[in-house]
């Protein structure tokens, strides 16, 4: 069930309905059932694989509990008679345990991900060989991803290793753990939430609230313009030039890459608006997975503030016990003795960092070309971090002072390098994506923009003027979001004023929304991922 | 505590650590600083700081990152 399906805002007006007429105490319920339903939607073998990962994800958090609980009874009746190398082995063994289950339950949920999102990948690679050594081919296998898996398989991971360091005691209630992976809202495309984040506003009793819903509300629709007026007219140009590499290379490749940038923002964090804006409806708080990501001054500050939660997610749960880890700290000891203390202690930071963009790629999707991806943002990364003191004296001896000039030439050459890396999430392959990358400078020709080449790209002026205002006003809210919430300014003025604004924008969503031949409704991006 | 100042000094030449308690909050530590600062704690006091101690409440200055070293010196 598509959020833009009309099934989808039926089955929207029920559920928020019923959630406010019920007792309070059944609103969690409802909500569990309602999650389930979306689901089942989605075709109903699909939620064997969903149930799966709830089951086991409960029963080993359950376990993880009870075994910390265990030691913490045993040590204090054993207190005075335990002697403190006993009590240490005591703990060791625990740990030993809790370790064990953990691994399981790692091991047996990423193992589902893993068969179902890289099996065909992997035999492809395999094929690749055999081919090399004239064998033959092994034939795919014809999995269906489920729904989301993605992202609810990483929000269980991410509970039971909190649960396996003990920041909470697991949820005793399977209905309720079974919510917190399964909330419709944000099943398909994240954000990826942390369960001490959402489980207190998830499972709170709440009263109707005008002002949170007809907040959540505009939120909804101001993730509908995003992705029905935007990114939905505008992925029919992106399309029509990545998949034609042949006919359009040299400029329309930035003019692909540059549109790419303005389907991916509003189509994902349209995707979001609605996700945030449907929970603060119900009264639930999910938090942000972005933060004007496109006025970041660099890549590293790009990644704070785009995706949010999968970037915390990944810092949290791979980043940093990677680095942290003993092997990792032996590797540090050595490479400072082997190659000096400035460049040895930079090991582990190269070795992590590449790691997880190693993963973030392939978590993507399966292809190398989500891998290069990854491993070039990371490159990039590591790359503007040695330059760093580079950069500095280079602004120290030319003077380059922090104008509101240079600010932006910052903003945009981010916003063109990032543009530039996506170039691998649009062609087919990664040899295509670079071939495509050096004829922007080969054979670029700027006269080729002004023989209406754009009308030609599936989308006439029109399109383009409704693209050009839209635009104008994604970047006006995201400058006027600086000083504050948008929401908050237009409700403290006339009620005109506040009227006419939400009726411009539900207007502007059913007339210019991109419906109709040649304007399939379409799947949102991250959906796939 | 002389050591730890003179490992966060090397970082930040530029930061007091002695009065700075919002290095987190404030964005002067990134996640590589931490990394790197985890690795020489762990030469100068031979104690290991787990993944799930890296918190802002552990890293926004200087002494509570301290306070955190003797404590897991202290569980050793």
């Amino acid at each position: 069930m598509l959020f833009t399906s009309y099934g989808f805002i039926l089955f929207l007006c029920v559920v928020i309905g019923l959630y406010y007429i019920i007792p309070k105490r059944f609103q969690w319920q409802l909500l569990l059932i309602s999650s389930f339903v979306f689901y089942y939607f989605s075709g109903w073998s699909n939620l064997i694989y969903i149930l799966v990962t709830i089951v086991s994800t409960y029963f080993i958090g359950m376990k993880l509990g009870n075994l910390n609980k265990q030691q913490n009874l045993y040590l204090k009746e054993n207190k005075e008679t335990l002697s403190r190398e006993e009590k240490k082995a005591y703990k060791e063994r625990i740990k030993a345990k809790r370790w064990r289950w953990l691994l399981f339950c790692l091991f047996f949920n990423l193992g589902i991900l893993a068969v179902i999102k890289y099996t065909n990948f992997a035999i492809a690679n395999i094929n690749n060989i055999f081919t090399l050594f004239k064998m033959n081919e092994l034939s795919f296998v014809n999995l269906i991803q489920p729904m989301g898996i993605s992202f609810y398989t990483f929000k269980t991971m991410g509970y039971i290793i909190d649960v396996y360091r003990v920041k909470y005691e697991p949820e005793r209630n399977i209905g309720k753990l079974a919510l917190f992976v399964s909330f419709f809202p944000q099943l398909i495309q994240g954000p990826i939430s942390r369960f001490d984040d959402l489980s207190l506003s998830l499972f709170k009793e709440h009263d109707f609230n005008a002002k949170s819903f007809s907040f959540g509300f505009q939120r909804v629709l101001w993730g509908y313009f995003k992705k029905l007026v935007i990114a939905d007219r505008i992925v029919v140009a992106v399309l029509e030039i990545t998949r034609n590499p042949e006919t359009y290379d040299g400029i329309f490749v930035l003019v692909g890459m540059v549109f790419y940038a303005i389907q991916l923002y509003a189509d994902f964090t349209g995707g979001i608006d609605i996700t945030i804006g449907i929970a603060q409806m119900l009264g639930i708080e999910v938090k942000e997975n972005f933060n004007r990501p496109y006025f970041s001054k660099s890549i590293v500050e790009y990644w704070r503030r785009w995706h949010i939660t999968m970037g915390t997610w990944f810092r949290d749960y791979i980043f940093y016990p990677l680095s942290v880890c003993k092997p990792m700290l032996n590797i540090s000891k050595s490479s400072r003795k082997r190659f000096g203390e400035q460049i040895g202690k930079k090991v582990p930071v190269y070795l992590s960092t590449m790691t997880v963009w190693f993963t973030t790629g392939l978590w993507h999707g399966a292809s190398w070309n989500f891998v290069v991806w990854g491993l070039l943002n990371g490159f990039v990364i590591l790359v503007s971090q040695e330059f760093e003191p580079l950069y500095a004296k280079f602004h120290q001896r030319f003077n380059v002072r922090d104008t509101f000039g240079f600010r932006l030439f910052q903003v945009i050459r981010t916003f063109l390098l990032m543009s530039s890396l996506r170039i691998l999430d649009c062609y087919r392959d990664v040899g295509i994506s670079f071939r495509m990358f050096g004829s922007m400078f080969t054979k670029f020709n700027i006269n080729e923009m002004l023989t209406g080449s754009l009308l030609k790209l599936g989308l006439d002026i029109s399109d383009y003027i409704v693209l050009l205002i839209g635009v104008i006003v994604l970047i006006s809210i995201s400058l006027i979001q600086r000083s504050g919430s948008v929401r908050e300014k237009i409700s403290g003025k006339p009620a005109i004023i506040r009227y006419t604004v939400y009726v411009l924008l539900l207007f502007s969503i059913v007339i210019f929304g991109a419906y109709g031949i040649g304007f399939d409704s379409n799947q949102f991006i991250y959906n796939q991922f | 505590m002389k050591a730890l100042l003179e490992i966060l000094e090397e970082l930040h030449p530029e930061i007091d650590f002695e009065t700075h308690k919002s290095l987190i909050d404030d964005k002067i530590l990134d996640s590589f600083d931490i990394i790197t600062i985890i690795a020489e704690v762990n030469d100068e006091y031979d104690v290991a700081i787990p993944a799930h101690e890296i918190t802002p409440e552990n890293f926004n200055s200087a002494s509570a990152l301290y306070e955190l070293i003797e404590r897991l010196m202290d569980e050793d």
